[in-house]
C-alpha cells in the first residue's frame, strides 16, 4: 500500500491519508517537550537510587551532601512521611480465588526503611544545577544492610524465598482465576489429543525515546500547584497524585503533559518523581525540574510482560479445540504500579479464547512480588502474552496432530455468523470476519508456495520457516460499569469539548493524549468532515487539565474508539444546536432543516446558511431565540463505551535461519488487520509498522535480565539491551479489511495502536520454530538470539550424533 | 560527569608535555569509549588532552607499498578513502563495520587500538596485517602491542601517532556483531601475503590473538575446508549474556571459513 499524500481540501475527510499536521513542529525541532520548559528560579532534582535489590536502611547521613556547592535541600522518606505524604496508589483491585482482596503493600515515593529493587528511590537532592545535585548525591552516606533478594518469576512463591513485603506471604499478590474449571476438566477427560506447552514471556524494558521528565511548581500567593509531566494521561495523574498522595484538590492542581516522546504504556502510571517534585516545590517555594537519564529509565520506568506459563489444549479427533487450561505466574516487581494487577488478569485471561470457538477455558494467574522494577502495561498489555501462548500452542498442536496449521485454525475459528459471540472468558465479541482475513493473508503470503521457497532456502544452506498468527485484542478500554465490576477504581469514559468559534474555526479539547499517535491529524479529519469546515480551521488540544474538561488519557488503543466517539458526540451536539439556530435564521421549522457539507438548508427550497454564519449568530445573538436557546456554540460530551472493541487480524511471516550461526533473518512480514473503519490509512499503517517492530523486538532481540543472585539489572543499557533497528526488519505488507466495522461506537472504529505488537512476537516465533522443526525442535523461548538458536540446534543434534 | 580541565594542544610535543608527569590526565582521541565512561562517572581524570587539533596525527598515505594511517584518522575516513579501498580493501571494509555511522564519524584508529577493548575491530587488523604501531618515542610491532584486556605495550606518557599496515595480497574481515552494541562478538581477519597466512581473532577472548593452528592449516592449503578439522578451545574465551564461550569458539571457525571462502 502506498501512502497517498493528498492534502487538498477534498482529501482531508475520514478515510484519507492526510499528512501528519504535527510533523511540521516535530521534524523541525519546534516541539515543546517537558525538558524544553524552564521555569523562573527553577531548581534541579536528582534521585538517589538503591544500588541493592533488597536492603534494610539503618541510617542516612546527608550532612556532607548538604554542604556541597549549590545544594538547596535534601529530603528522604522520613521527611515525606512527616508531611503525611501518601503511598502511590494502585488503580485496580483484583480478588483472590476465595474472594479476598489482593495484597496491596505500601509504595512510598521515597522509601523509609527498606529498599526493594535496584533503583528504588532513597533520597532526593535539590540543587541549583543538575550536576551539583548529582555531585552531592555521591556524598550521601546510606547505611545499607543488604538482604537476600528474589528476582525469578518461576521461583518467587517457593517457601524458602526472600520475602518482598511482610503482608504478602510467599510473595503472592493475588491468586486469581477465571472460567469453568469443571467444564475444562471434563473436556480434557474426553480429548483425543492434549498438547502441553511450557513457555516464558520475557520481561521487556519499554524504552520510549524521551526519558521521563517533570517540573513541579507551587505558587504561594494562590496555593496553586502545576506539574509538567511526560504523561500519557494528565487527568489521571491529577486524580491519583492530588487525591491519594499529596492531598491537593483538583482546583489547585494543574497537570500539563506537553509534547511527549513516546510512552508505550510506561508513561501511563503515576510515578514517585511526580509526587517528589510537586511536594518539594512547595517546601522550597521554587520550581523543581527532574529529567531522567537513560540509565535511570532502565531502573525506574515500569517494565512489561514477564510471565511463566503452562498451557494445555485439549482437541477432539478432528482437531476441534475442546478446552484450554492455563496456569500463569506473573511478575509484579517490587511494588504495584498503577494498572499492574489488571494486566495479567482482565487484559490476559479474558483474551484466551483468541479467535477460536474453544468451548471451555480455565485460567489461573498467580501474581508475585519480586525485588525488581515494577511491571505494568507495555504496548498490548496482557493481550500479547495471551496471543503468544495461544498461537504457539495451536502451532504445536498442529504439528503433533499432523493437521496443517492453517487448516487447524480454519476448523476452530469463530464464524462471522456466530457474532455477537460470548467467549467462555467473559468477553462478547461484537464483530469480525476471522476466516475471511485468514484466507486473505494466506493468499497474500502465497502459503501454498512455501514449500518451494523453503527448498530454495535449503539450497543456500538456510532453514526457512513460516509463522502464522491470528490475533484478537480487547481495546477501547473500557465500559466503566464492567471495568468497575472487575476491580477498576476509576471510570474509563472519555470527554471532549468542541468549541465552534464565532468566525468559523473550531478548537477541539480531548481527554486523550497524543505522544506519537497523530491525534492532531486524525481527530481533525473527523471534525472537519462532520462539521463541513476546512481541516485548517480545526485545532486539537490535549494534555492540560486546565484546558480539557476531564480525561482518561491514551492507552489500550482507546483514543479513537473512546476519545473519537466523545468528539463525535460533542460534534453532534454542536450540529443539533446549530440546526435550531439555523431554523430561526431561515424562519423554518427545525424538522425541515438539513445539514450537509457545512451548510444548513431548508428542505425543498434554495434557502441555506453556512455553519460559520450560524456560529457568528450564536455569539452575536442580535436576531436569536434567546428565550429558548443559550448563546454560544460550545459543547461538551462524555462518552462511555458500551463494550470493548475487538481489533483482529492475521499476520504471516517468513524467516531464514543460518544454522551455522543461529542468526534469524526476517524474509517477509504480512499483516491483514480488521480495525473497523479507517480514518487515516497512512497513520494506521505507521502504527502497525511500529507495533510489529516491537513484536519483532521481543521475539528476536529484547530481553530484560536480572542477575539471580545479586538482583542487579544486567541489561541496564543499550549496550546489552538490544532494541530492534531499521536494518533488522524487512519492508512490511500491511492491508486492512473494513468490512466488519465496530457495531457499538459511532465511528465504527476498533483501534490500531497495539495490534502489531500483539501478534508480532507470536508470528515471528512460530516462524522460527517452524524453521527449526526439521531438527526436531518443538519450542524455544524468546528472544531467539543467535546464541540461543545455535544452542537449540546443538542440543537437538546430540541424539543424532549418538546414534 | 565530574569536572576536569580540558586542553586542546596543536602539536604532538605540547600534548606529550601536558601528559608527562600527570598521572590523572587522559588523552582523548574520538572519545567513543571515554565520553560514555565519563558520563557514567566511571572515570575521573583531572585533565583531558584532546588530540583533535594535532594536525599531523591525521591522514592516510601510501608507504612502502602499504598504508600509513594517522592515529586520529576516523573510521569513516578509512572506510571511504579511495586509497584504502585500492591498497587494502579489506581494511576499508573493516572500518565500515565498526559501530554505527555516528561512531565511525568520531572514533579513531589510534583510540581504538590504545583502548584495546576485547571486542574492538581494529586490533584484528593490526595482527592480521602484521602492522607496526608508531608512537612519539618508537615503533612497536603489532604482534607485541596488545598485551591483555584493555592493556597495551605503551609506556606511560607515550602517544600513538600512526599505524603502518603492509599490503597483503588479499584479505578479508568477517565480523559477527553483537546485535545490541555492534561490537564484535567474534571477528576474524584472514590475510594472505605470498605463501604466508595470518589469521587474527578479535572479540572472542580477553585480547585479540592470532589463531596459529589455522594459519598453519591455511598455509598448507588455502581453502575453507582446510579449517574443518580444527577446533578452538573455549576454555580461554569470553562468555557473557550474548554468547557463551562454546558459541564463540564455534563462531571463530565459522567466521574464519567464511573469510577464506570470500577470498577465493
Amino acid at each position: 500500500m502506498t501512502a497517498p499524500l493528498d492534502t487538498a481540501p477534498s482529501g482531508t475527510g475520514i478515510g484519507k491519508a492526510v499528512r501528519r499536521r504535527e510533523d511540521q513542529r516535530f521534524l523541525t525541532g519546534r516541539g515543546t517537550y517537558t525538558e524544553d520548559i524552564n521555569r523562573p528560579g527553577q531548581l534541579h532534582a536528582y534521585i538517589l537510587r538503591s544500588p541493592h535489590a533488597h536492603a534494610r536502611i539503618n541510617g542516612i547521613d546527608t550532612s556532607a551532601a548538604r554542604e556541597a556547592p549549590g545544594v538547596v535541600a535534601i529530603f528522604t522518606g522520613a521527611d515525606m512521611a512527616a508531611d503525611k505524604v501518601g503511598s502511590l496508589p494502585c488503580g485496580w483491585q483484583i480478588h483472590n480465588k476465595d474472594g479476598t482482596p489482593m495484597a496491596e503493600p505500601p509504595h512510598p515515593p521515597l522509601v523509609t526503611d527498606t529498599v526493594r529493587h535496584v533503583g528504588d528511590q532513597v533520597a532526593v537532592v535539590i540543587a541549583e544545577t543538575k550536576n551539583q545535585a548529582k555531585d552531592a548525591a555521591e556524598l550521601i552516606q546510606v547505611d545499607y544492610e543488604p538482604l537476600p533478594a528474589v528476582v525469578s518469576t518461576a521461583d518467587a512463591d517457593a517457601p524458602d524465598q526472600p520475602q518482598v513485603h511482610p503482608n504478602a506471604p510467599n510473595n503472592v499478590c493475588y491468586d486469581w482465576h477465571l472460567g469453568d474449571k469443571a467444564a475444562v476438566d471434563a473436556a480434557f477427560a474426553r480429548a483425543a489429543h492434549v498438547t502441553t506447552l511450557d513457555l516464558v514471556n520475557n520481561r521487556l524494558v519499554p524504552n520510549a525515546m524521551e526519558p521521563r521528565a517533570y517540573i513541579g511548581e507551587y505558587e504561594p500567593s494562590t496555593g496553586d500547584y502545576t506539574l509538567y509531566t511526560t504523561s500519557q494521561n494528565p487527568h489521571v495523574i491529577r486524580l491519583l497524585m492530588g487525591a491519594f498522595v499529596l492531598s491537593i484538590p483538583e482546583h489547585k492542581l494543574r497537570v500539563v503533559a506537553p509534547d511527549v516522546g513516546g510512552g508505550f504504556g510506561s508513561k501511563i502510571y503515576h510515578y514517585a518523581e511526580e509526587a517528589i517534585v510537586t511536594w518539594a516545590s512547595r517546601k522550597l517555594g521554587r520550581p523543581i525540574k527532574r529529567v531522567a537519564e537513560r540509565s535511570e529509565s532502565f531502573l525506574s520506568d515500569a517494565h512489561g510482560r514477564d510471565h511463566v506459563t503452562r498451557a494445555e489444549l485439549a482437541l477432539d479427533k478432528d482437531g476441534r479445540f475442546l478446552g484450554l487450561r492455563v496456569a500463569t505466574k506473573a511478575n509484579m516487581g517490587a511494588y504495584l504500579s498503577t494498572f499492574a494487577p489488571a494486566i495479567p488478569t482482565y487484559l490476559y485471561g479474558t483474551l484466551l479464547a483468541g479467535q477460536y470457538a474453544t468451548p471451555a477455558i480455565y485460567v489461573e494467574v498467580k501474581a508475585l512480588f519480586t525485588h525488581t522494577v515494577p511491571v505494568d502495561a507495555y504496548r498490548g498489555a496482557g493481550r500479547p502474552e495471551a496471543c503468544y501462548l495461544l498461537e504457539r500452542i495451536v502451532d504445536v498442536a498442529a504439528r503433533e496432530t499432523g493437521i496443517d496449521r492453517a487448516e487447524l485454525r480454519r476448523r476452530n475459528l469463530i464464524r462471522p455468523e456466530q457474532m455477537p459471540y460470548a467467549t467462555p472468558v467473559a468477553l462478547t465479541y461484537d464483530s469480525g470476519n476471522f476466516p475471511r482475513i485468514l484466507e486473505r493473508a494466506l493468499e497474500l503470503a502465497d502459503y501454498k508456495g512455501f514449500a518451494a521457497r523453503k527448498a530454495e532456502s535449503a539450497r543456500r544452506g538456510k532453514l526457512r520457516g513460516l509463522g502464522l498468527c491470528s490475533y484478537i485484542e480487547a481495546c477501547g478500554i473500557a465500559p466503566s460499569n464492567v471495568a468497575g465490576a472487575l476491580g477498576a477504581r476509576a471510570g474509563l469514559y472519555e470527554s471532549a469539548e468542541v468549541r465552534f468559534h464565532p468566525t468559523g474555526s473550531v478548537t477541539v479539547f480531548t481527554g486523550t493524549h497524543s505522544h506519537g499517535q497523530s491525534h492532531e491529524t486524525t481527530f481533525a479529519q473527523i471534525v472537519a468532515e462532520k462539521l463541513g469546515v476546512p481541516i485548517e480551521n480545526v485545532d486539537i488540544v490535549h494534555g492540560d487539565t486546565a484546558k480539557v474538561p476531564m480525561g482518561m488519557g491514551t492507552y489500550g488503543s482507546r483514543s479513537l474508539p473512546v476519545g473519537g466517539s466523545a468528539i463525535v458526540k460533542a460534534v453532534d451536539k454542536v450540529v443539533a444546536k446549530a440546526r435550531k439556530i439555523a431554523a430561526h435564521m431561515m424562519e423554518a421549522a427545525e424538522a425541515d432543516i438539513e445539514f450537509k457539507d457545512g451548510r444548513f438548508s431548508v428542505a425543498g427550497t434554495d434557502k441555506s446558511v453556512g455553519i460559520a454564519d450560524v456560529a457568528l449568530t450564536a455569539y452575536v445573538p442580535h436576531n436569536y431565540p434567546l428565550e429558548e436557546l443559550e448563546p454560544g456554540l460550545d459543547e461538551k460530551a462524555f462518552y462511555d463505551p458500551k463494550n470493548f472493541t475487538f481489533p483482529n487480524g492475521t499476520q504471516i511471516s517468513e524467516v531464514e535461519i543460518d544454522p551455522e550461526t543461529g542468526v534469524v533473518e526476517i524474509a517477509s512480514f504480512i499483516a491483514v488487520d480488521d480495525f473497523g473503519r479507517i480514518v487515516n490509512p497512512m497513520v494506521v499503517e505507521g502504527q502497525v509498522h511500529g507495533g510489529v517492530v516491537q513484536g519483532i523486538g521481543q521475539a528476536l532481540y529484547e530481553n530484560c535480565v536480572y542477575d539471580p543472585e545479586s538482583g542487579q539489572l544486567v541489561t541496564g543499557s543499550f549496550m546489552d539491551y538490544c532494541m530492534p533497528r531499521a536494518d533488522d526488519v524487512p519492508s512490511f505488507t500491511v492491508q486492512t479489511d473494513e468490512t466488519s466495522p465496530c457495531t457499538h461506537n459511532p465511528l465504527g472504529v476498533k483501534g490500531c495502536g497495539e495490534a502489531g505488537a500483539i501478534g508480532g512476537s507470536a508470528c515471528i516465533m512460530n516462524a522460527v520454530v517452524d524453521a527449526l522443526s526439521e531438527h526436531g525442535i518443538r519450542h524455544i523461548d524468546m528472544p531467539a538470539t543467535p546464541n540461543r538458536v545455535w544452542q537449540a540446534i546443538q542440543a537437538a543434534r546430540v541424539p543424532v550424533a549418538a546414534e | 560527569m565530574y569536572a576536569f580541565d580540558i586542553h586542546r594542544p596543536e602539536t604532538l610535543g605540547e600534548a606529550a608535555r601536558l601528559l608527562s608527569g600527570n598521572e590523572d590526565a587522559k588523552l582523548m582521541a574520538g572519545g567513543q569509549t571515554l565520553i560514555p565512561t565519563l558520563k557514567q562517572r566511571l572515570a575521573q581524570p583531572s585533565d583531558l588532552i584532546d588530540l583533535g587539533q594535532v594536525g599531523d596525527l591525521k591522514g592516510i598515505r601510501e608507504e612502502a607499498g602499504g598504508l600509513t594511517i594517522g592515529a586520529m584518522t576516523t573510521h569513516a575516513t578509512v572506510q571511504f578513502a579511495p586509497l584504502v579501498k585500492r591498497v587494502i580493501p579489506s581494511l576499508a571494509d573493516l572500518a565500515g563495520h565498526i559501530g554505527d555511522a555516528q561512531v565511525r564519524n568520531r572514533g579513531t584508529l589510534g583510540g581504538s587500538i590504545v583502548n584495546n577493548d576485547p571486542a574492538a575491530d581494529y586490533p584484528g587488523a593490526v595482527l592480521a596485517l602484521g602492522a607496526t604501531v608508531r608512537t612519539n618515542k618508537r615503533q612497536i610491532a603489532g604482534d607485541s602491542f596488545f598485551t591483555g584486556m584493555f592493556e597495551t605495550a605503551l609506556d606511560p606518557g607515550e602517544i600513538v601517532t600512526a599505524v603502518h599496515f603492509p599490503r597483503p595480497d588479499s584479505g578479508r574481515y568477517m565480523k559477527f556483531r553483537n546485535p545490541a552494541s555492534r561490537y564484535a562478538i567474534v571477528g576474524v581477519y584472514v590475510a594472505k601475503t605470498g605463501g604466508a597466512v595470518r589469521v587474527a581473532v578479535t572479540g572472542a577472548a580477553a585480547c585479540a590473538f592470532r589463531w596459529t593452528a589455522a594459519e598453519q592449516a591455511l598455509t598448507r592449503s588455502f581453502t575453507a575446508d582446510a579449517l574443518e578439522s580444527l577446533t578452538v578451545d573455549p576454555s580461554d574465551l569470553n562468555s557473557d549474556l550474548h554468547a557463551s564461550a562454546e558459541y564463540r569458539a564455534h563462531l571463530v571457525k565459522v567466521m574464519a571459513k567464511r573469510a577464506v571462502a570470500g577470498m577465493m
